[in-house]
């Protein structure tokens, strides 16, 4: 997976989408909400992206903003974001209507709100393709049922002419997705598209989602705040904390080995099932910054439990570890996880009493293979 | 599963609540009628975290509030020691309320925006004394300190300022402030991110361990489940398919469903293959009309005519762990 990444990434006609310093604000009367501060990544054709963190971290603003969703006198977007050699950004909106659904299209996160309720499901799904396409009545309506079928919903020709209010929660995800991949385009957003769905019903649609992904050939960013998500499904994986991106890497390789202090302990917080009953969890103390007025350095500082002086004052770069490492693994932090500067700044955190070093310091072991606590368990 | 029986159910002097065939329907018009709940037995010891996990709509939620009679099943036992909860009038009930207290999914709309914090966790002990002002402050304030809100920053604040984790620190407090025997948690996480997640399921296990509390915890998230429980039952469409503690539940999952929703779970590990071949056809049949004999056949890959005519009972597999199946995926001495 790491080769091929590597070989792709040296051909610029694969480059899909190349967004450089993206930032995004929201001026609201409590002042300037920059939900976005500084984004660059690229994403090839074909490729599958993740981007993970908690709620407001800018996972979906970003999203939105490449897609230009964000729309409001209040919203200031800055940086470019070129795709397939224009830069979407300085697009007119009627040039972005020939974009949306043709060329990039998006699944929401909550399927309920983003289906008309007062339209049948069938000309929600052929809409696209008789706008876009200007394709026949009958024609739209073969497509339709074929999409159906694609995404398997049973009886299509019947749900077509259903009301979305009849179809269950994962029924109108997978006709969402349909809606997306009418006129076949060449890049998907899905902003968490399964979170509010049962994880047997989200199993089916990420399913869905990675096979069509593969059969189009078609680039995917795939946000979400669940690690589990992205690790069995995307090729790359953007870490987001307050508006940046705190860790970009080959999903393998970030997994491998995470060095930034915010994945770790995003990882380490989740509860596993391979795991045993009552195995004390390593929460994050506090909770994500003010993002009008965010803290000066590293924005994680105040919860990190390796935080040093330094990384109040100064912001880390995002730049990729020594010589040993995959090239492709960047992270923004003076004291990575894994390193010996790390380890001593933590021990340093530990002995000096800091409530967020001293919340993770469960008999872990190795801290650097990241190995999940599994102490501290009860007797029952 | 999806199946009745009582073979899991442990002596009267080691539970606190004991439900047998408990049944909750709801009439919908034109004489149907929802059976969300359809006749389940389980029992809770004293001291000990059941876990109830399945998807939307299997009835979890409703067998939660059953417990507490909001609302009263339609039919069945629930007994809280020697006491049949169903029998109680509403004022008898009302008053044992302070024994069973529960905590919902939503943390802000549980809390009544117009009133400050003190006065949120301070109202059940208006009701149920002590009445004396100052004991009452005292007693708010040790409450918030225990789920780690500083109350005195917090007393005169209303929720709105205060975030989704800490909202539900909040109803916590109000719910053990007038010292339960038992609480009952509703999807407590489901809302909340997986940081906050983790404080709360952390500070739920140090509440217990520190109130002698008994818990319920409502939740379609397995790892979560297993993480906090003591004992687990897996709800499908209204009736019981497994009961068992967490780690032999999760090694060895007997029912089909339970074995479909451990292979669902997305594992955070690149190196877990993905298991695109997990046969699911189905969609939840609906409650109006549940299928014959095992509820689950009709998504089952085992399924047989037996299955169709016959529904499942409860039945021992190992020590405590009890599956409601005809043809469960582990070895059963007959």
């Amino acid at each position: 997976m790491t080769d091929s990444m590597q070989t792709d990434s040296v051909d610029p006609g694969r480059t899909l989408l190349a967004v450089d310093d993206l930032r995004t604000t929201f001026s609201i009367p409590a002042g300037d909400v920059k939900a976005v501060r500084g984004v660059s990544f690229s994403l090839d054709r074909g490729r599958t992206l993740g981007i993970v963190g908690e709620s407001g971290s800018g996972k979906t603003v970003l999203a939105r903003s490449i897609m230009r969703l964000n729309i409001g006198s209040n919203v200031t977007t800055t940086g470019t974001a070129t795709f397939a050699g224009r830069d979407v950004l300085s697009l007119s909106m009627s040039e972005m209507q020939e974009q949306w659904g043709m060329e990039m299209a998006m699944v929401f996160q909550d399927p309920v709100t983003s289906l008309n309720p007062l339209v049948r499901v069938g000309r929600q799904v052929t809409e696209h393709l008789r706008s876009h396409l200007g394709v026949s009545r009958a024609e739209a309506h073969k497509t339709a049922v074929s999409l159906l079928n694609e995404v398997r919903i049973p009886e299509p020709e019947a749900r077509l002419k259903a009301f979305p209010h009849e179809l269950s929660g994962g029924m109108r995800q997978r006709i969402c997705i349909a809606i997306a991949l009418a006129c076949e385009p060449t890049l998907l957003f899905a902003d968490e598209p399964t979170t509010a769905l049962d994880v047997t019903v989200q199993h089916q649609i990420l399913n869905l989602l990675g096979r069509e992904q593969r059969d189009r050939d078609m680039a995917m960013v795939l946000v979400t705040h669940d690690l589990g998500v992205v690790a069995g499904r995307t090729d790359d994986t953007l870490v987001m904390y307050a508006g940046k991106v705190v860790e970009q890497s080959p999903t393998t390789s970030l997994f491998a080995s995470m060095r930034h202090p915010y994945s770790e302990a995003l990882l380490r917080s989740l509860p596993r099932t391979s795991h045993a009953s009552h195995t004390r969890l390593a929460a994050i103390t506090g909770r994500p910054p003010d993002l009008i007025d965010p803290p000066s350095g590293c924005a994680f500082s105040p919860r990190c439990p390796y935080v040093q002086d330094r990384c109040r004052d100064e912001v880390p770069p995002l730049t990729t570890g020594g010589s040993g490492d995959d090239p492709d693994h960047a992270f923004a932090c003076f004291t990575p996880v894994g390193s010996p500067e790390g380890a001593e700044a933590f021990a340093r955190n530990v002995s000096d009493g800091l409530p967020q070093a001293v919340a993770v310091d469960l008999p872990t072991g190795d801290q650097m293979s990241a190995p999940l606590p599994t102490g501290n368990e009860r007797i029952v | 599963m999806a199946g009745s029986g009582k073979a899991h159910l442990r002596p009267d002097d080691e539970v606190l609540i004991r439900v047998e065939d408990l049944v909750v329907e709801f009439p919908v018009g034109r004489g149907r009628t929802v059976k969300a709940v359809s006749g389940i037995s389980f029992d809770i010891a004293k001291g000990e975290t059941l876990g109830l996990v399945g998807e939307s709509g299997c009835g979890k939620s409703t067998t939660g509030r059953a417990l507490i009679q909001l609302p009263s099943p339609t039919s069945g036992s629930v007994r809280h020691g020697l006491v049949e909860l169903t029998d109680l009038s509403d004022e008898a009930m009302r008053r044992r309320r302070t024994d069973i207290q529960m905590i919902f999914q939503d943390p802000i709309s549980s809390l009544n925006p117009r009133r400050t914090v003190g006065d949120i966790v301070a109202e059940p002990l208006r009701v149920w004394g002590p009445h004396d002002k100052a004991e009452q402050k005292a007693l708010v304030d040790r409450m918030l300190d225990a789920v780690g809100i500083d109350p005195d920053a917090a007393r005169d604040k209303h929720p709105h300022e205060f975030s989704g984790g800490q909202c539900q620190r909040i109803s916590i407090a109000r719910s053990l402030v007038v010292d339960p025997e038992l609480l009952i948690c509703d999807e407590p996480v489901s809302a909340l991110d997986v940081s906050v997640q983790a404080q709360i399921l952390n500070l739920l296990e140090d509440l217990k361990a520190e109130y002698g509390l008994t818990l319920v915890f409502i939740a379609h998230d397995l790892a979560v489940v297993k993480n906090v429980s003591d004992r687990v039952a897996v709800m499908y469409l209204g009736k019981l398919c497994e009961v068992a503690g967490p780690d032999e539940l999760y090694a060895n999952a007997a029912h089909p469903y339970t074995a479909l929703l451990l292979g669902s779970i997305p594992e955070p590990d690149p190196e877990v293959v993905v298991d695109e071949g997990l046969v699911d056809s189905g969609e939840l049949p609906s409650p109006i009309d549940p299928p014959s004999g095992c509820r689950f056949r009709t998504r089952c890959p085992h399924a047989t005519d037996r299955c169709a005519a016959e529904e499942p009972q409860m039945r021992e597999v190992a020590e405590g762990h009890h599956v409601a199946c005809h043809h469960p995926l582990v070895a059963v001495a007959e």
